[in-house]
């Protein structure tokens, strides 16, 4: 069986500094993937090399067996065609920590955006489907609704919207909870679970370790740009293998 | 165009420019400190003032804003005489830049009074502070920290104001270059002249603008 | 100070006043409509990371800026000319407003442009738009939102500025009224309808743009 992801050996560098320093990870289709570790140990970033928002100096990456980002021609490694990476990205969908909805469109309309100008639908296949997603997320009612209007779990649960319309075989959460207040943390972790229990392959980075906990079928940890530790949550959480982790896991908050 | 006329002729005038270059400085500079204190007023007036005289200022201020600035010293020139205020074109021309000066920085130092957070005023007010003693401890200096750089750029405007005193026949820069173009008929560059001293003028004013604002933003 | 006022003079002449105010208001259009492409241009070059693009962008904002107005009207006028760019009063008044509002306009977009969160531009690759389809979806149309304030007080300004266009007797609103006030003698009458009738369309003007900025606000 194909993997759905394939990450090895992945190095990224900013200037001098080395925040991913070699970096495997694999996931099957249907996997929930948390991965957690302290600011800084370059979770955020992993994530963000894997639909190319960050370049990356070294290693692969693989999604479906499709190398992202990058080609190797005549022994030399060169990014690939701007349109060729804006077609890759659409095999995985991300939701950022802030939102990041279009301001001047509603709810509805942002969410049809891409399958308008990307997938070329017509605007009523477009509509139809937007009006699915944001059913599943419990906000049809707001559809004509701007950002604005919305309140912060409410903007998140339609920016999930926005990414899983475009069908990817792959979501990227990044720190989705982490600007929202504690009482709408909730209302969006119960739409990824949702997604999880419906199949949707997942790479979720997250503080919440009661979340991870209970979503995932394997979590990661990555400490100073290297995975420290992976493995079932229930083993993981409860016997650490690692110094670092077990002092990570001090340190958390269980809610 | 051939240079070598052009810097004979520029070379003839070259008092008579300087000359129409000081007049620009001068007539900018009485225009700035007299539109500044009588802005100052306006401010204040706009601000504190009890509101019949609030509503005074605003109609002056919006009605001066609204004016073309050459509308100004036109109107200022033809009618000052007319109602018997005998004024020569310099003076009245100088009167309209100051009146336009003020109504821009009476909106200017409202606009930062009325930025300061209230609490600072109800701080002021805790500590024992009368409304005098707020004002000049606490409220002026935020203030005018915040108005200083737009100030020193209003400068840059009366200095191109200045070239509509042109107009009504005040013999700055602007004019003194028009005269001589009619003398000389090259009016390519000496057009290019004034431009570029103005340029040297303005782009002194706007740099020294930037400095100020680096100088006065409060370390955070 | 026997003047008395008496504005039937200039109630007869009023449709030349209002005529002149209707070339008023085209100039103005016509200039912030092609100062607007310009200004978009100069933005987006001036956030380009090529200096090629971003250094010849920031040499026209800082000249533009720093020059009089009246001066780049009088040297298109007057200078051009002589380099073989002939075009006649209309013309030349327009092309000068519009290479001017372009500078104040493309800060204006720059500012607007620097204000849109990068987060959206990411928003926008992560569901496969290309760079293009962001700028044109997503980028333009926030920072356009964001801009129009700013827009709107550029052009009342810019309506303000025909006026310079009495100075090569364009026949706009002020060139109107001065002709009035030399043939009528009324002054004081003629200035104070002019005045009014520049602050009226200001007003309105402003009343306008604030409608159009409620109608396309972002809420938040």
């Amino acid at each position: 069986m194909t993997k759905l992801l394939e990450i090895r050996d992945l190095h990224k560098r900013y200037g001098a500094t080395e925040v991913l320093k070699g970096v495997d990870c694999d996931m099957a289709k249907g996997d929930v993937v948390c991965v957690i570790g302290s600011s800084g140990s370059g979770k955020t970033t992993m994530l963000r090399c894997i639909n190319m928002l960050e370049e990356f100096q070294g290693g692969t990456i693989r999604i479906n067996d499709e190398e992202i980002g990058y080609e190797t021609v005549g022994g030399m490694r060169r990014r690939k065609r701007e349109r060729e990476i804006a077609r890759q990205r659409l095999l995985t969908g991300m939701a950022f920590q802030q939102f990041n909805l279009f301001p001047h469109l509603t709810a509805l309309d942002n969410v049809t955006l891409g399958l308008i100008k990307v997938k070329k639908l017509s605007r009523a296949e477009a509509r139809t489907i937007a009006e699915r997603w944001l059913e599943r997320v419990g906000l049809l009612a707001r559809k004509d609704h701007y950002p604005g209007q919305l309140s912060g779990g409410q903007q998140q649960r339609v920016a999930i919207a926005r990414a899983i319309a475009m069908n990817p075989l792959l979501m990227l959460f990044d720190e989705v909870t982490s600007a929202l207040d504690p009482e709408l943390v909730n209302e969006v972790l119960q739409v990824i679970k949702d997604l999880a229990r419906d199949g949707m392959s997942m790479l979720i980075v997250t503080h919440e370790m009661r979340f991870a906990y209970e979503v995932a079928n394997r979590v990661i940890f990555m400490n100073q740009g290297r995975i420290g530790e992976e493995g079932d949550p229930r083993e993981m959480f409860v016997t650490p293998k690692t110094e670092r982790l077990a002092e990570f896991l001090k340190t958390s908050t269980f809610r | 165009m051939e240079l070598g006329p052009f810097l004979n002729e520029l070379w003839i005038v070259r008092y008579i420019l300087l000359e129409g270059l000081w007049r620009t400085v001068s007539i900018s500079l009485l225009a700035i400190v007299a539109g500044s204190l009588l802005g100052v007023l306006v401010g204040l007036a706009l601000t504190y003032g009890a509101l019949p005289l609030r509503w005074l200022m605003r109609g002056y201020t919006d009605f001066i804003r609204g004016t073309p600035v050459l509308v100004l010293v036109l109107a200022s020139y033809y009618m000052l005489s007319t109602i018997g205020l005998q004024l020569n074109p310099f003076e009245a021309g100088v009167l309209a830049l100051a009146v336009f000066c003020s109504s821009h920085v009476g909106e200017m130092l409202r606009g930062a009074l009325q930025a300061i957070p209230r609490g600072q005023t109800e701080a002021a007010k805790v500590i024992g502070l009368t409304f005098h003693q707020a004002f000049i401890y606490v409220l002026a200096p935020q203030a005018i920290r915040h108005v200083l750089p737009t100030w020193v750029n209003t400068a840059a405007e009366m200095v191109k104001a200045s070239t509509l005193l042109s107009i009504i026949g005040v013999g700055e820069l602007l004019l003194t270059t028009q005269e001589i173009i009619s003398r000389t008929f090259m009016s390519l560059p000496f057009y290019f002249f004034a431009g570029a001293l103005y340029f040297v003028v303005n782009y002194g004013i706007e740099r020294f603008g930037k400095y100020v604002e680096r100088r006065t933003t409060i370390p955070s | 100070m026997g003047y008395t006022l008496n504005f039937d003079a200039v109630w007869r002449s009023f449709d030349r006043l209002l005529a002149g105010l209707g070339l008023s208001l085209m100039l103005a259009i016509v200039a912030i409509a092609i100062g607007c492409v310009i200004g978009l241009v100069v933005a987006f070059a001036l956030r380009s990371p090529s200096g090629l693009l971003r250094r010849p962008a920031g040499l026209y904002v800082t000249v533009i800026r720093n020059t009089p107005i009246l001066v780049l009207v009088l040297f298109t006028y007057f200078a051009l000319p002589q380099l073989g760019v002939r075009l006649d009063k209309i013309n030349s008044f327009i092309a000068t407003l519009a290479i001017y509002s372009g500078a104040y306009l493309a800060e204006v977009f720059r500012a607007g442009l620097i204000a849109v969160p990068p987060g959206l531009r990411e928003a926008g690759l992560a569901i496969g738009l290309t760079e293009m389809q962001i700028r044109t979806s997503i980028t333009l149309p926030v920072m356009l939102r964001n801009v129009l304030p700013a827009l709107s007080s550029t052009f009342i300004s810019l309506f303000k500025d025909t006026s310079l266009a009495a100075a090569i007797a364009v026949p706009e609103l002020t060139f109107e009224a001065r002709k009035i006030n030399v043939e009528t003698f009324r002054v004081v009458e003629t200035w104070i309808v002019a005045s009014c009738l520049y602050v009226a369309t200001c007003t309105v003007l402003a009343a306008l743009m604030r409608r159009i900025e409620r109608r396309l606000a972002i809420l938040r």
